[in-house]
């Protein structure tokens, strides 16, 4: 770098290198293609192990309700990060191991799965009773008024939150770059420290950009959209 | 003699360490239009919720057109598709249309295609005068026409018998005529019905027998005239000059 440099000069250098960013950007590319397959794993697993929870929990069966709560209350207070380390590093010595991309889905899924879990399963308790009274006395069993009455309800109120919660933990996709999984951030940083300059990082927060902006934008219009009418 | 299309015999019903139903007799025969009234908290409710197992008694039993609804192993289901219910809050399913609600167990519990499932619930829906109205979602009708589909989710499934818990005490005044028409009409049809209500126009107008009941029994019965006409049990007299005023 060139000391006769004034300050916002350095700072364009630094930060918005045009030759650097060019340089870089198939590797970003690479951690970019690698976070969108992660996010839309773990909202797939997440959002699916979510509902079957929730669904297997309103058939009221009281051990397993006691492990569907102990479970959700678990993955919701531990740090997601704690989880992929433990993942990744702990079972090993158990005999098992797992990929930087395995470990960092399954303990994202898991996170995931507990607050579904729990906005289904408030989704569920805000039917009224007289729903499930109505659909029981026409003879549908307890599982054909979940699937049709009782579910269809539930979801609707239910995307909202969970819009917000899978924005939210989607995001912890940068959490894999700890245990070096080659997502954005993880690409990001070893090519700016390669290059000695921070231009990819900046490249690296436009990537995020692009990839939730549309999905926040989403959101919004969820949000707006499935307001329940009376 | 005519045929007991549901009998009650020594009904027991408790919620936890408080009796509810303490000993109910009472048959309903064939075409017959039983009307209860009484007290709040007498067990009204209870009573018809026990006759669908919405409630689970503790002893007694119930006969449902000859088939012990309490025995074991019942296929609850099946059972439950003679004996229609409609509620005091309609609870339509707000996610699908008049005709979806009345389909919604043709379809899915006695299997029917699709069209032959509409073509009943339409019918279902002209008899209780809503054929306009098979496409219309729950928040686009009237509390009167809710009702009325409530009602019509019930007859699609052509029950042995109708339960209706005070169906026209969510509604306002002038939408009740609507839905007791209906239910005068059903009646005239042959229909066997149980009626729990308030509306004692009603009831001298359509009922064959009005029970009271009292703290969870049976305390009189007797034909409409007699009842209102010349109340002789006490608490009867007191909870008609209750109501009249
Ligand atoms: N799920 C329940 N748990 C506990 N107690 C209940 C329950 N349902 C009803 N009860 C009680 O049982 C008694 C009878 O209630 P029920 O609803 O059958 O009365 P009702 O005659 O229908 O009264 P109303 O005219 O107010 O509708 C009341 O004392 C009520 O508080
Ligand atoms: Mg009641």
């Amino acid at each position: 770098m060139n000391p006769a440099m004034s300050g916002w000069d350095r700072f364009v250098f630094s930060f918005f290198n045009l030759d650097i960013a060019r340089q870089y950007l198939p590797a970003i590319a690479k951690g970019f293609v690698t976070t969108v397959y992660l996010a839309l794993a773990v909202i797939v697993a997440g959002v699916l192990l979510g509902l079957t929870l929730a669904l297997l929990r309103s058939f009221r069966v009281k051990v397993a309700n006691f492990f569907i709560i102990m479970f959700a209350d678990i993955m919701r207070a531990l740090p997601p990060l704690v989880l992929i380390i433990l993942l990744f590093f702990a079972l090993p010595y158990a005999g098992a191991s797992l990929s930087a991309f395995a470990a960092t889905w399954v303990a994202l899924s898991l996170v995931l799965a507990a607050f579904a879990e729990e906005i289904f399963w408030a989704g569920i308790v805000a039917v009224p009773r007289g729903q499930w009274e109505a659909a029981r006395s026409t003879g549908l069993s307890r599982a054909q008024t979940l699937a049709f009455v009782v579910l269809p309800q539930a979801v609707r109120m239910t995307i909202p939150p969970l819009t917000n919660r899978v924005i939210s933990i989607t995001k912890g996709t940068a959490l894999g770059s700890v245990v070096a999984l080659s997502e954005i951030l993880n690409q990001a940083s070893s090519s700016a420290s390669q290059a000695g300059n921070a231009t990819p990082m900046t490249v690296g927060a436009l990537a995020y950009l692009l990839l939730f902006i549309p999905v926040v934008i989403f959101g919004r219009w969820v949000e707006t959209r499935f307001v329940w009418k009376k | 003699m005519s045929k007991a299309i549901l009998d009650i015999a020594a009904l027991h019903k408790s919620y936890g360490a408080t009796p509810v139903l303490k000993g109910i007799d009472m048959a309903v025969n064939e075409n017959e239009l039983v009307f209860i009234i009484g007290p709040s908290g007498s067990g009204k409710s209870t009573l018809l919720r026990c006759c669908n197992r919405l409630e689970e008694p503790e002893s007694g039993s119930i006969l449902v057109d000859g088939t012990d609804i309490l025995r074991p192993g019942v296929d609850l289901n099946r059972l439950r598709q003679k004996i229609g219910m409609v509620f005091q809050s309609f609870n339509l399913y707000p996610h699908m249309t008049a005709l979806g609600n009345v389909t919604l167990a043709l379809r899915k519990v006695q299997g029917m295609e699709k069209e032959a499932a509409e073509e009943k619930g339409r019918a279902a829906l002209a008899r209780v005068g809503l054929a306009e109205k098979v496409n219309a979602y729950p928040n686009e009708l009237s509390g009167g026409q809710q009702q009325r589909v409530g009602i019509a989710r019930s007859l699609a499934l052509e029950p042995r018998i109708v339960l209706f818990d005070e169906p026209t005490s969510a509604l306002d005044p002038e939408l009740v005529g609507g839905v007791l028409k209906v239910m005068r009409e059903l009646k005239e049809s042959g229909m066997t019905m149980v009626v729990v209500s308030h509306e004692m126009a009603f009831a001298r107008a359509a009922a064959d027998r009005v029970i009271f009941m009292d703290k969870g029994v049976i305390a009189d019965q007797g034909a409409p005239e007699d009842m209102f006409g010349n109340p002789k049990h006490e608490r009867l007299r007191e909870f008609l000059s209750r109501i009249q005023h």
